[in-house]
């Protein structure tokens, strides 16, 4: 898994990120805070990946099942997350705008 | 390693890349109400990119189960976005923040299992991440599911306060470095469970001294720990996707938290130990105040509307209570039809979660560009004729500007008694959140409509009609 180099550059990724993540969201209006909440919880399904590897390089069925556990709980983040989302956006609408 | 595999693995990482940038993007296009769906959609796309990347660069040995879990995962997934009421998303939310975090808790299982089986030497990050995942998602899993029933119901909303729960934190916490040690030196699945069976215990403790007018607070914090944790287990896996989406999502609930805490006038420390509103009952006793208040009926307030030229309604979560949102939005456009100006004062705690408030007038086709936060409306109250303050309390009491002795002093409040007149809805004379009497009743310039908010709201708009 980490080498020493390998674990420098996970971090350097992890620490660039939470910048990007900080200046992007900083700009998010209060109005959309609660479908950013909501839509950074789908995002957070992105263990999935993690979950797919795990179940996929598992021997044992513990391994397997534990896999299809964590791919089962973070399918309900992605697709439940995103979907509520795209609800709730669905509903914004300026004045004037007809629907 | 084959050449083949070397292109497939370069293929995955070039995807991950593509996937972290469009992560990126969409989040950037929630800058925005214009642009925010079309910015979901790109995170939904980057989710779908990460996960085939992953299916196809990777030899999954075994699909039955994975098959079973994601089709499984997913419909409860579908289903519960379909059918949330608006009202109860900080409750969706909560839940959805546990089953990430137990997520990645059990990926770290699963990943040491598959390490002891195999029977290397585990480097010490390598246990470190394990641990730091587990911890995460298993503190996330329970702290979010006591959330979920303080906001239900279910769990009593007030704080729970057990005597010597400092004795035990300070305990669990001893217990959980002494586990994560033990792990790194000999990998054990022992020092694994314990560590996780002393995140589950924490999760509650850490949660059940918390009021639930603060689980705002603690929701945007669980959902912070959600995306910590899927960053710790993409150190573990080393998966840069992981890692970016996992920070990301940390650092919106960081932010989140802050703004929240601000607006509450409160550090986190203060939310975490717990506690507050404990007095509540001392507190509110201070209440029988025999100061005159000036009370209307609904046809004055009809009044007051129909002849101003600029209203700002401010709501709060009583609002959302009376499931009120649609007749407000009714008095609101008939007014607009007669040439007023309206406008919405939202003051970042009005909901039960960052924002609540504008979803809940949105689903009640409330435009967007109406909804003003403090900032851009604080400045308008002087200029307006009517604010009509409905079920909101604590937010709007001048006390927290002058009186240093309140307990809300130096909360940023809405200046509704900077208004011209300020009609007032509310069931009665009781004190908010805080505790406190709210001075703005006993302003000259304020009328109380006594009653409940729907129904008083609905009255105004027929008296509206008739003028």
């Amino acid at each position: 898994m980490f080498d020493a180099e390998a674990l420098i550059i996970a971090l350097t990724v992890f620490v660039l990120a939470i910048f990007i993540g900080y200046e992007v969201i900083t700009k998010v209006p209060p109005t959309l805070h609660t479908p950013l909440m909501s839509g950074s919880n789908a995002i957070s399904g992105i263990v999935i990946v993690g979950a797919l590897l795990v179940a996929g390089q598992a021997d044992g069925i513990a391994g397997q099942i534990l896999g299809a556990v964590a791919v089962g709980l973070g399918m309900i983040n992605v697709v439940g997350g995103f979907m509520v989302t795209d609800r709730m956006l669905k509903m914004f609408r300026r004045s004037g705008d007809k629907r | 390693m084959s050449t083949d595999a070397i292109f497939h693995l370069n293929i995955t990482n070039a995807a991950y890349i593509v996937a972290a940038i469009l992560f990126i993007v969409g989040l950037k296009q929630l800058g925005s109400p214009a642009t925010a769906r079309n910015g979901n959609r790109m995170s939904a796309l980057a989710m779908l990119v990460a996960i085939v990347a992953t299916v196809v660069g990777n030899d999954i040995a075994s699909w039955e189960f994975i098959l079973a879990g994601a089709i499984v995962g997913s419909a409860i997934g579908a289903f519960s976005a379909r059918k949330v009421a608006m009202t109860s998303m900080p409750q969706l939310v909560a839940i959805f923040n546990g089953f990430g975090g137990a997520a990645s808790a059990v990926v770290a299982a699963a990943a040491l299992i598959k390490l002891i089986d195999d029977g290397a030497d585990i480097a010490q990050d390598v246990s470190i991440t394990i641990m730091a995942s587990v911890i995460v998602g298993g503190v996330t899993l329970t702290g979010s599911f006591i959330a979920y029933g303080k906001l239900q119901g279910i769990v009593p909303t007030r704080p729970i306060l057990l005597p010597i729960r400092n004795v035990i934190n300070v305990a669990l916490l001893i217990g959980m470095i002494a586990s994560t040690v033990w792990l790194v030196i000999d990998p054990s699945m022992t020092a694994f469970m314990i560590a996780g069976a002393i995140a589950l215990a924490l999760g509650i403790l850490v949660v059940i001294p918390i009021g639930g007018a603060d689980m705002p607070v603690v929701i945007a914090l669980l959902n912070s720990y959600s995306g910590i944790a899927g960053a710790a287990t993409g150190f573990v896996l080393g998966n840069t996707v992981l890692i970016i989406a996992g920070s990301l999502v940390g650092a919106s609930g960081l932010i989140l938290t802050r703004i929240m805490t601000k607006a509450m006038n409160r550090s986190l420390a203060n939310v975490m130990l717990g506690g507050f509103g404990v007095e509540d009952g001392a507190a509110s006793a201070g209440s029988d105040d025999d100061r005159p208040v000036t009370s209307i009926q609904p046809e004055d307030a009809a009044m007051m509307l129909a002849y101003a030229q600029s209203v700002i309604f401010v709501p709060g979560y009583g609002l959302a209570v009376a499931q009120a949102q649609h007749q407000v939005r009714e008095l609101a456009d008939l007014l607009k039809e007669k040439g007023i100006s309206v406008r919405y004062a939202i003051h970042p705690v009005a909901g039960r979660m960052p924002g609540h408030m504008n979803v809940l007038l949105a689903e009640a086709n409330v435009p967007y560009d109406e909804l003003k936060d403090l900032d851009e409306i604080n400045g308008e109250f002087q200029r307006t004729d009517v604010a009509v303050v409905i079920g909101a309390n604590d937010v709007t009491n001048p006390s927290a500007r002058t009186d240093k002795s309140s307990p809300i002093y130096g909360m940023p409040i809405l200046n509704v008694d900077q208004a011209q007149s300020v009609i007032m809805m509310k069931r009665g004379m009781s004190s908010g959140f805080a505790g406190v009497q709210n001075e703005l009743f006993f302003l000259d310039k304020t009328q109380m409509l006594f009653g409940d908010a729907k129904d008083s709201v609905e009255k105004i708009t027929a008296e509206v009609k008739d003028l």
